[in-house]
């Protein structure tokens, strides 16, 4: 494998983005910081490919006038999944794999306060014997977070203190929804949502963008001192099928990771949209209390749907680009109650695995 | 370690209908892997990876339907990747499916691509009224209507040469059993005498709505030196342009000429008109053949509609052009650009049955998408590349 | 379509937005022979190759893949027991239930693996994992999941039963091969901050373009990205509500949604000043007159009806001045 390397990072998150669904204003002054950082222009990229979804906008083709933003003339080699951008890094990681390129940006973007973010989520379940009960996406997860809960796997304080963590660690950064300090007993003081889940156990409704700068060896290095050389890069689904799926378990978590060397992780950043789902994925990971886990605050402090994967993934490099990390995880979901899951972890030193 | 051989060792696809109501959407998206699996004569056990592409999830009602459909596609476990670049999805979700194995990342990836649009109306989803903005007057055909005008004023091409295609198409389509339309009676005369649509677009020079599943396999060179008659990848290409920008040619856009020359070199191509034994081309209306003809390079700017007038084109021609009837003929949106795809790999297995091209060595599939900016091709051959 | 009520001025326009449809699912025969047996008020379940037996029946194995056949569904109980449970405190449209309820998991008598279905109760406090619970049918059963309105706690369960229920209503004795869903969301569209101003200057009869400061070409309506340059559109550039057809169709094609009656044009207008052209409609001359090149001019709406949209021109008509030249158009098709 080449050796690939995150060298720019740049994102925005917000309750409420005043603008239109495809958020082009946005990721204009998103790419100017990565030209910023990176001292690159359009024409230093060899491949572009965002993730986001027609649902969240409303409309058919959202994707299509956010290439705007890139200035697609001269055209350009640009692809698109209908899922988090961190399944597009993925995708434009490979394609930096087959040799053809050497360079690729990558974007999310979604404005989930558009429409009734849980209700339009219900969408994606089963059309034929779920979606017509509307069941949302709080009370999917809430299923699970009770299920581990009965099963003895965790309890409300776990859960709360999750939260604290999250809003105690975002207030070092300054792209958090929500953050500062607070405690358990004030958070289980809150009245229930999706019994067993509090607001404060789901990730607010979060509108926002990101984008990364992915390039090979040479081309890493020369853009940026540290660059976080992605080292393991996997991804796999679990079928949906709520009737056949433990749901209290994320066996694509575990499979992805069996093909990744996690030890000595420092950071996990781990895409958990729910308290409960941060304690089931360092299950899952196998992750001990040695590993610092979502130092940015994690989805609980915002969680801008089709971008928060990518978001991880950031900010999981930046703590190898700044010097506090040497291996970090960053980890994605996708679909209800962390059906689908993605690993990249990454570190100072690459794998030799050349230009 | 450098870029690895692929090569399509399978195909499947359903039979394409305006309503498939027999099957479910899980029912009919099996359909054309269970084909493209036994074809490859591969289990779902042995492949690594499954890359889903469909057009707007509008038009199903479902958000992100490769989601549920993970449990019919036998995904659980697997990576799973979803692509959508408008029209020219199918096609990109072949590229997407051949890059897993080019970068030596996979070697078995099953590629599958789907539109059931008889769930909704493609017309209806995809001209929900944008607020403050005209509403679009026309629906999709007229859209492409007014480029269509652009390119018989530009080329000054006879007004019948969307009727020749048309007729072609439709023609080729009765010797190709997945096909939706197959009338007999569809000839150059009817098709003159159909009505005029979105002038200059008549009715049977648009294609139809259908619901349908194409499924390709492709491995790894392995996997596809056992196979008998592997379909060698020799490029791949995506190339994206504004959907509408100050004075941008919506004729012969240049994502398109600079896709194909950036094909032809990766397959080594000088003169594709010579090189190329036949081409499936993304064609939803009949004009487009003599414009992806120039868009292609087949012919020069303002003459592709000379090529299509001399029956070039036909099936028996020089260069035979959507010898399975084309978009023309079976149109399931998400899925159309993957069936381009993959009939150019019909070609060169010598699959093709009754619409197979004599020694088709190396076949061009093409897709596009949007207002004709988004565009995805590859090129196969019976041959390893050099 | 207008603009919702300025009550804090907000730097761009937003108006509501809906997405409805009412999806036409075909089932397949598994999932046909489920639904045709929720009409009856019976529950078929599948039974998979590693012995489960699970409702609603799968179409493929999950083990071998394979395809599951409708003749082997098994019946199972219309009573259950709850896996887990949440209480929905606050219900979204569509929701079996309009008050507060409970989505569950219930794992039905003679079942091994459990549905996702609604049960209603008074509170959180009258739920517990492990507790039985009874479907409540619909009176007029449809082969549909909303067939089975919710479950409650069994020794509560009214409406039909199991039992009670007719072999098949005998006006439909098809087995149901279709459902029908209503998909139906609601948005807040909201424009970009250059097209709001254009809006906002249409409201008052202006046509206000604006330049890209990289090309320098004038963009209407102005864009949060020129598409050439990734960068936003800026100098405001007022244009004239007159120019030329670049190209165009005749519509003649009826379809859902349509306003206008056909034949009509469809045409692409390019104002003078502006660097692109943009869709509207051409009246006041037979459809057939029309010409590539020809001079129109904006017919407006009366003012009484403008809003912040495009519509306030109700179509462009022809000035009667000679047509331009090809050349002066030819980039621009």
């Amino acid at each position: 494998m080449r050796d690939v390397a995150v060298v720019g990072f740049a994102q925005r998150q917000m309750s409420h983005f005043d603008g239109s669904p495809t958020m082009v204003e946005l990721l204009v002054p998103l790419f100017a910081e990565l030209w910023e950082q990176t001292g690159w222009s359009k024409d230093d990229i060899g491949f572009w490919c965002s993730g986001s979804s027609d649902y969240l906008a409303g409309r058919s083709f959202s994707f299509v006038s956010a290439v705007d933003a890139i200035g697609t003339l001269p055209p350009v080699n640009e692809s698109h999944v209908e899922m988090d951008a961190a399944w597009a890094l993925y995708e434009a990681w490979v394609k930096i794999q087959t040799g053809e390129v050497d360079a690729a940006l990558v974007y999310g973007f979604g404005k989930s306060s558009a429409g009734l973010l849980r209700r339009v989520l219900a969408l994606q379940l089963d059309p034929y014997v779920l979606t017509p009960l509307w069941p949302d996406t709080v009370s999917i997860a809430a299923l699970q977070a009770r299920l581990g809960l009965e099963a003895g796997r965790w309890s409300e304080e776990d859960l709360a203190a999750v939260v604290a963590g999250s809003r105690s660690a975002a207030t070092a950064n300054p792209y958090a929804l929500l953050s500062g300090e607070t405690s358990v007993d004030k958070l289980l003081a809150e009245p229930m949502f999706s019994d067993p889940l509090r607001k404060h156990d789901c990730a607010p409704v979060t509108d926002g963008a990101a984008a990364i700068v992915i390039a090979a060896g040479d081309r890493a290095r020369s853009v940026c001192e540290r660059p976080a050389w992605i080292t393991g890069y996997e991804h796999r689904t679990d079928g949906q099928n709520l009737s056949l799926r433990d749901l209290s378990r994320a066996p694509s978590v575990a499979g992805a990771a069996s093909r990744l060397d996690l030890a000595g992780v420092d950071v996990a950043e781990l895409h958990a949209p729910f308290s409960h789902q941060e304690l089931l994925l360092r299950e899952e990971l196998g992750l001990d209390d040695s590993v610092s886990v979502n130092p940015s605050g994690g989805p609980l402090a915002g969680n801008p749907m089709f971008s928060a994967g990518l978001i991880r993934i950031g900010e999981a490099a930046r703590r190898i680009q700044d010097g506090t990390a040497g291996k970090v995880l960053a980890h994605a979901t996708s679909g209800p109650a962390l059906q689908q899951n993605l690993l990249c972890v990454m570190s100072g030193t690459s794998t030799g695995g050349g230009n | 370690m450098g870029k690895q051989l692929a090569a399509v060792v399978g195909v499947g696809q359903t039979h394409y209908r305006a309503k498939r109501e027999d099957v479910s959407m899980p029912g009919l998206l099996r359909e054309a892997v269970d084909r493209a699996m036994a074809d490859a004569n591969v289990g779902f056990d042995d492949l690594d990876a499954i890359v889903v592409g469909k057009a707007p999830d509008l038009f199903e009602g479902v958000m992100m339907p490769e989601l549920f459909l993970s449990d019919a596609l036998g995904a659980a476990g697997k990576p799973l990747l979803r692509v959508h670049t408008a029209g020219s999805v199918g096609g990109s979700t072949a590229n997407v499916a051949a890059s897993l194995v080019q970068s030596g990342v996979h070697r078995r990836v099953l590629a599958v691509a789907f539109e059931k649009q008889s769930e909704s109306n493609a017309m209806w989803a995809l001209s929900i009224p944008v607020p403050f903005i005209m509403p679009v007057h026309a629906g999709a055909g007229g859209y492409f209507a007014p480029h269509v005008r652009s390119y018989i004023r530009r080329s000054g091409a006879p007004v019948h040469i969307g009727a020749m295609v048309a007729a072609k198409d439709r023609q080729n389509a009765l010797k190709n059993e997945y096909a939706h339309l197959r009338n007999p009676d569809t000839t150059f005369e009817s098709v003159m005498a159909s009505q005029m649509l979105w002038d200059p677009i008549r009715y049977d020079e648009t294609c139809p709505s259908s619901d349908g599943a194409c499924a390709v396999v492709i491995a790894d060179e392995d996997t596809a030196a056992a196979s008998p008659n592997p379909a060698w990848i020799h490029g791949t290409v995506m190339r994206t342009e504004p959907t509408t920008a100050a004075e941008r040619d919506q004729v012969n856009p240049q994502a398109g000429r600079e896709a194909a020359a950036a094909i032809y070199k990766q397959a080594g191509i000088t003169d594709p008109l010579t090189e190329i034994d036949c081409a499936e081309i993304y064609v939803p209306f009949s004009w487009f053949e003599p414009m992806w003809l120039e868009n292609l390079g087949f012919a020069a700017e303002g003459s592709g509609w000379k090529l299509t007038e001399s029956g070039a084109t036909a099936l028996d021609g020089e260069l035979p052009v959507n010898m399975s009837g084309g978009v023309l003929s079976s149109n399931p949106i998400g899925a159309s650009g993957m069936i381009r795809f993959a009939e150019a790999a019909l070609q060169v297995r010598g699959a093709a049955g009754e619409h197979q091209v004599p020694d088709a060595r190396r076949a061009l599939g093409h897709a596009y998408g949007g207002g004709s900016q988004f565009f995805a091709m590859w090129i196969v051959g019976a041959d390893r590349p050099a | 379509m207008t603009a919702t009520s300025d009550t804090t001025p907000s730097r761009v326009l937003s108006a509501p937005l809906q997405v409805a449809f009412d999806y036409t699912r075909s089932t397949g025969l598994v999932l046909g022979a489920f639904m045709t047996g929720l009409r009856e008020r019976r529950i078929l379940a599948a039974r998979t190759s590693d012995g489960r037996v699970v409702v609603p029946p799968v179409e493929y194995d999950p083990v071998t893949h394979a395809a599951v056949s409708a003749d082997d569904l098994v019946e199972v109980g219309a009573t259950g027991t709850v896996v887990t449970w949440t209480w929905v405190s606050e219900p979204v449209p569509g929701q079996p239930l309009d008050e507060p309820f409970a989505f569950a998991l219930v794992t039905l008598d003679g079942a091994t693996a459990p549905m996702l279905h609604a049960v209603k109760a008074d509170g959180p406090q009258s739920l517990q994992t492990g507790m039985q619970v009874s479907a409540v049918w619909s009176d007029q059963p449809q082969g549909h999941i909303t067939d089975i309105q919710y479950f409650e706690p069994t020794g509560e369960a009214r409406g039909g039963s199991p039992a009670a229920a007719s072999a098949g209503s005998p006006d439909a004795p098809e087995g149901v091969t279709q459902v029908i869903t209503p998909v139906e969301l609601d948005y807040i569209y909201e424009a970009s901050p250059e097209e709001s101003a254009f809006f906002r200057a249409i409201a008052e009869g202006r046509l206000v373009g604006q330049r890209c400061p990289k090309c320098q070409k004038v963009y209407i309506p102005p864009r949060g990205a020129c598409p050439v340059d990734g960068v936003p559109t800026a100098e405001e550039v007022e244009l004239p509500d007159s120019g030329i057809v670049t190209t165009f169709c005749i519509v003649n094609v009826p379809f859902l949604g349509q306003k206008i009656k056909p034949p009509y044009v469809s045409a692409y207008i390019l104002l003078e000043g502006a660097d692109i052209a943009f869709l509207h409609l051409i009246l006041g001359i037979p459809a057939d007159e029309v010409r590539m090149g020809m001079k129109v001019r904006a017919v407006w709406k009366p003012r009484e009806e403008w809003g912040t949209t495009v519509e306030n021109i109700s179509h462009f008509e022809p000035t009667g001045e000679p047509d331009a030249d090809y050349e002066s158009y030819r980039a621009h098709l």
